[in-house]
């Protein structure tokens, strides 16, 4: 296997097993060109200094107050914000698409930072469902439990939850990492299409279920695997990733990744996608 | 969508209605059609606190068919005249409402089958607990509503479950309504939100067995399923783990007996459940929300697993 820091980008990629992620969609084709790029406008973004900082205290407010409240703080070149008693509410820090430290001391409710595109958010607490459900980009980490659909349908960023997650982690992914420091649910990377889940703890029932692509990495025991989940070998490249990826995400420093299992789709879905990773490959 | 919310003192009694009140209240956004409590309240034993209905809340919203309150009084004499011939005698007697009535009986009886039997057998009466300790209270409206209206804002105890309803499948009413009595033992109360999708089929045959069913709420099933469990000597705990496969649906319930509080997860964990648990207090609820109302500072929640069932002790 190629030395990960010699080779190009897209032999790295590929002899991980990943797609290169080239948009070759019509979609992409016609409406987005590269070049133009510094003439589209990102609605919803500002300039901020992150050595700009405030605090606001969302006791007394309903989330789409305290949305609107950061929103505001952004727009005012605040960088970073640090939220005091979020105290469980619902839809808190949803739809942030700019760079942001954001920092909740407390634990959040259903579809936190849901929809979100760039920020880095530590959250002192536990959350809800669904959390950082859609995520394009940004950090999202987590300090304590997390409740079931987590990183529902993220499409990139990272992910981190350092306690344990329920059902359904990573359901619909397209893309992106998942790091989870305990254990997780059933049906963990329900019908994921792309991207990385890590857990370091044990897992559910139904591992995978239904999974087009992407790599699930477990530590512990599996429940069981669900259909199309297969398992594939660990390779040297993939231990280095997931050092450097625990390493990032302060999690499981001491731990021991060559034990790990990887789990990947053992089928390929007619028309799904003309690019097959060298895992499946491997698997079947 | 319904909402549920429980809690249990270890070792201490607290304030549990005005508590579940606050943890319901929470949950309000999960439905409001009807609210129920099942308070495990501070008594001395002696005598069984019944707690039964004449008939429905027809107010707004409601499902059910208007009735002249002439109509509850005689469903009412006749109950008395039932108890007298039982030889149970009432204690004490509140009608806080019209359709909605609370008797102390001094009654020596082991088996309440018979006795539930032969009060609901008198049209349009259901008991809607039965027990030394337990008193489940339901109505039409959000947490507050139901709990201004019966005054249970003041109601010590060491445990109660109770459900914010959003009526799906069957009526808005009270008979509809949770928590469910586990006819006919004292002191059981169930609570669940979800779907149980084998519910003919366990009715038909819990049936055939001489249970009882009051409304088509298929939440009622596990009331009587757990019940079934007990009759034939199964811990509450061992009725609970056998439900995980005899219930199929998705599905998270609390029971309650008189000194215990249960919870399970269907095996998709497709409902939710969070869950705080200490020395001296576990408080669960569908949202962390509800579990904020009482305990307003930063905690340790979690969510319970797929087909995970618990039990705790006061």
């Amino acid at each position: 296997m190629a030395n990960l820091k010699t080779v190009s980008k897209k032999s790295k990629a590929q002899s991980m097993g990943m797609h290169t992620e080239v948009l070759t969609g019509r979609t992409q084709q016609k409406f987005f060109n590269p070049d133009e790029a510094e003439n589209f406008y990102y609605f919803g973004t500002y300039d901020v200094d992150f050595n700009k900082r405030t605090e606001l205290d969302v006791k007394d407010m309903t989330a789409p107050e305290a949305n609107k409240e950061i929103d505001n703080l952004m727009s005012q070149g605040y960088g970073t914000i640090v939220i005091k008693n979020p105290q469980g509410k619902h839809s808190l820090g949803v739809g942030i698409l700019n760079k942001l430290n954001l920092i909740f001391e407390g634990s959040l409710g259903y579809f936190g930072m849901g929809s979100c595109d760039g920020p880095i958010v530590r959250i002192n607490g536990r959350v809800g469902w669904s959390c950082a459900e859609n995520l394009m980009a940004g950090k999202v980490v987590i300090e304590k439990n997390a409740g079931s659909c987590f990183g529902a349908a993220i499409r990139g960023g990272d992910l981190i939850c350092k306690g344990s997650v329920g059902a359904r982690t990573g359901i619909d992914m397209k893309g992106g990492t998942i790091i989870i420091g305990g254990d997780a649910g059933a049906f963990t990377g329900f019908m994921m299409q792309r991207g990385r889940i890590i857990i370091l703890g044990d897992v559910g029932i139904n591992l995978g279920d239904s999974m087009y692509d992407g790599t699930i990495f477990v530590g512990g025991e599996i429940g069981s695997y669900g259909s199309d989940a297969v398992d594939s070998e660990l390779t040297s490249n993939d231990q280095d990733w997931l050092k450097r990826k625990l390493k990032v995400a302060e999690i499981g420093e001491n731990f021991d990744v060559s034990k790990m299992k990887k789990i990947v789709a053992g089928k390929k879905l007619w028309n799904y996608d003309n690019l097959e990773p060298t895992e499946k490959k491997g698997a079947i | 969508m319904c909402g549920i919310a429980g809690l249990i003192h270890r070792g201490k009694s607290s304030n549990v209605g005005s508590e579940l009140q606050g943890m319901l209240q929470a949950l309000k956004h999960r439905g409001e059609d009807s609210t129920g409590y099942a308070l495990y309240g501070d008594t001395d034993g002696k005598n069984f606190i019944m707690r039964f209905k004449v008939g429905e809340n027809v107010g707004e919203g409601s499902s059910s068919v208007m009735e002249d309150v002439s109509v509850y009084d005689e469903r009412k004499k006749i109950v008395d005249e039932t108890l007298a011939e039982m030889g149970a005698k009432v204690v004490k007697e509140e009608r806080t409402l019209p359709y909605s009535l609370r008797y102390e009986i001094d009654y020596d009886t082991k088996d309440l089958l018979d006795f539930s039997q032969r009060i609901e057998s008198i049209p349009g009466v259901e008991i809607l607990s039965m027990g030394k300790s337990l008193e489940v209270i339901k109505d039409l409206g959000n947490a507050k509503m139901v709990c201004d209206r019966y005054s249970l804002d003041k109601v010590v105890g060491t445990h109660a479950i109770g459900h914010a309803r959003m009526a799906t499948e069957s009526g808005v009413d009270i008979k509809s309504a949770h928590p469910f009595w586990g006819y006919p033992f004292s002191d059981v109360s169930v609570v669940h939100n979800g779907q149980l999708t084998n519910y003919w089929n366990n009715r038909r045959v819990l049936e055939n067995k001489g249970m009882r069913f009051m409304s088509e709420c298929d939440s009622e099933l596990i009331a009587v399923y757990i019940a079934e469990k007990m009759r034939h000597g199964a811990t509450l705990e061992e009725g609970m783990k056998e439900s995980l496969t005899g219930l199929d649906g998705v599905f998270t319930y609390f029971v309650a007996t008189k000194d215990c509080l249960g919870m399970a997860k269907d095996t998709m964990a497709a409902k939710p459940l969070v869950l705080y648990e200490s020395d001296d207090l576990v408080a669960m609820g569908s949202e962390e929300i509800a579990i904020r109302s009482v305990l307003p500072q930063e905690i340790d929640t979690y969510d319970p697993f797929d087909g995970e069932v618990k039990v705790w002790q006061i």
